[in-house]
């Protein structure tokens, strides 16, 4: 029974990670760089939700809907001052303007909001049937999990089936070619900012309900993991992400409960090494040749 | 320069242009006038004058080097001119980007295929529809049924398009599995699928044997009949070239040498000196 507790913490953990590198790989795979600032919108939508409910009392889902607004705007407006100016420049460039953004919003945060940790009431608290919450499943962990596969499903229609998404594919495989096609390249990189920002938003608010604690870096370090995750799963990959978050999550679990706390972290990476060596594009990740 | 040319100002057909017959009184579908571009202090292509009917088939041929593809970037806008003008169905291109140009009727193959190659056959196509096929977002994502009224439809002119080369049974392969041949066409039809009004094709017979390329003659004078478009290929293969070409532009170091019919090019002393060498006095 505990172990299966720690199971579904494992799982509800990941699914956080899962829906947090859904952001990252997308961006990666369209636009070729690492938006190191995605972590820092997880955060934004974690005090825009707190602000709504908490000094506006906005409902709960109103209150989710709302940080997803201003997430996707504030997404789409970093791709525009920060990065689309830098579209012809190295990946360097538009790394470091990336950690400048992530540092940017941790400073205005601490001037907006204080350094002080603010308490977050869960939006996502309701009593659960006696036979659920005896397995250990909180009510914050279906939510989470019941999100996380929600998200999955839709995104995959939605890259899959739809034209924006066939277009988003084409922008990922070639962007020339794509451009050449009709395709105005710029809008789709706004859109998979607009969509991983939204996904940031909803991450921000499903953490801080697990979590309840909410600071200026609350972003960080899930911001990492799930970096860490979407590599894992093959940077790029939309699948990959979602695997590579939930074995991530199962795999810090298992390892803070079997193992130790402290080492948690450490064994998490050493896992991902081990794959990156026998797997170097990650689990779900397709090999790309270099033409030379 | 640029701004003497500005914004659809109709320029008579000049006389030593090379548009056939039938088209001589209609806007012409590409006019280039006095088009250049310098890369650093290197002309690549200079004083360009290109006139092209609205369904002419035109060639343009050159050695290595003499800036052929340039001239292709230029006409997308992957480039753009240092100087002179390009006119597209008479409007001036000079503040349109490349998706665009594409937008208002020029579309094209690559020299190296550049296919979506992890995307199906059907899909590819599917790419180039994406501005014939129209719902907002929203109908997207929650499937509402103009949704599937217009994906039904862009499957339908996908699999018709396919169907001009007979590979509608190929759709849903994935693209970089196909055969070299059939992923030359399959350039072509995306390309068709973006509703051209000139289609630029880079070395189409690049790699073809002559069975093949005989089929492709024959499908570029089709699609140019059935579309009723403009087509300029630039090809090595004299034998396609001087068969399906009506009207023939030689570049060499980034200049127009020579402009006429096949059999002007063929006897012309210019074209013949830049792909043989000069003959030597006796």
């Amino acid at each position: 029974m505990v172990f299966f507790s720690y199971v579904i913490s494992g799982i509800s953990l990941g699914s956080v990670y899962a829906i947090i590198a859904l952001g990252y790989t997308m961006v990666y795979g369209i636009a070729k760089m690492l938006n190191f600032a995605h972590g820092d919108v997880i955060m934004v939508g974690g005090y825009i939700s707190f602000c709504a409910i908490s000094y506006l009392s906005l409902p709960p889902l109103v209150a989710v809907l709302l940080a997803m607004a201003v997430c996707t705007v504030l997404g789409v407006v970093i791709e525009g001052l920060a990065y689309r100016p830098l579209r012809q420049a190295g990946s360097l460039a538009v790394l470091i303007t990336a950690i400048g953004v992530s540092y940017f919003l941790q400073n205005a945060a601490q001037l907006i909001w204080g350094v002080t940790p603010k308490i977050y009431t869960s939006v996502a608290s309701f009593p659960l049937p006696e036979g659920l919450s005896s397995l250990g499943l909180t009510s914050e962990a279906l939510v989470t999990i019941v999100s996380c596969i929600v998200i999955m499903l839709a995104l995959t229609a939605f890259v899959n089936r739809t034209k924006m998404g066939k277009a988003m594919r084409a922008c990922s495989e070639d962007k020339g070619a794509a451009q050449l096609m009709g395709i105005n390249v710029n809008q789709a990189i706004s859109m998979t900012f607009a969509i991983g920002s939204a996904l940031a938003a909803i991450a921000g608010v499903l953490l801080c309900s697990s979590y309840t604690t909410l600071f200026p870096t609350t972003g960080s370090m899930p911001g990492i993991k799930a970096f860490t995750a979407a590599v894992f799963g093959g940077i790029g990959s939309i699948p990959g992400a979602f695997v590579g978050g939930l074995l991530l999550g199962i795999i810090e679990s298992m390892a803070k409960a079997y193992i130790s706390t402290d080492l948690a972290n450490a064994i998490v990476f050493a896992v991902l090494i081990v794959v990156l060596l026998v797997k170097p594009t990650g689990l779900l990740g397709r090999y790309v040749p270099e033409k030379v | 320069m640029a701004k003497e040319f500005r914004r659809g100002k109709m320029v008579p057909v000049p006389s030593h242009s090379i548009v056939p017959e039938r088209d001589v009184n209609r806007l012409p579908v590409l006019e280039c006038q006095h088009l250049g571009i310098d890369f650093g202090g290197l002309t690549a292509v200079d004083e360009f004058n290109l006139t092209i009917g609205r369904t002419e088939i035109a060639g343009l041929i050159g050695p290595n080097g003499a800036g052929k593809t340039t001239v292709f970037n230029l006409l997308t806008k992957v480039y753009q001119p240092t100087r002179g003008t390009i006119l597209l169905n008479g409007k001036d291109t000079h503040s349109m980007t490349t998706s665009q140009v594409n937008q208002n009727g020029i579309a094209r193959t690559f020299q190296n295929i550049r296919l979506f190659s992890n995307l199906t056959v059907e899909e590819n196509v599917k790419v180039g529809l994406h501005n014939q096929i129209r719902y907002p977002m929203w109908d997207g994502l929650l499937r509402l049924p103009r949704f599937w009224k217009q994906e039904k439809l862009a499957h339908e002119s996908a699999l018709e398009l396919l169907s001009i080369f007979g590979m509608q049974d190929l759709a849903s392969h994935e693209a970089g599995s196909l055969p070299y041949g059939a992923q030359r066409r399959l350039e072509i039809v995306r390309a068709l699928a973006t509703n051209p009004s000139l289609l630029l094709l880079d070395e189409p017979a690049a790699g073809m044997n002559p069975s093949e390329t005989a089929d492709l003659m024959e499908n570029i004078v089709r699609i140019r009949d059935t579309f009723q478009i403009a087509v300029m290929l630039i090809e090595h293969d004299m034998n396609l070239v001087m068969n399906i070409c009506e009207g023939i532009c030689v570049l060499n170091f980034g200049r127009i040498i020579a402009k006429g019919t096949p059999e002007d090019i063929q006897a012309n002393p210019a074209v013949i000196e830049a792909y043989l060498g000069k003959q030597k006095e006796a």
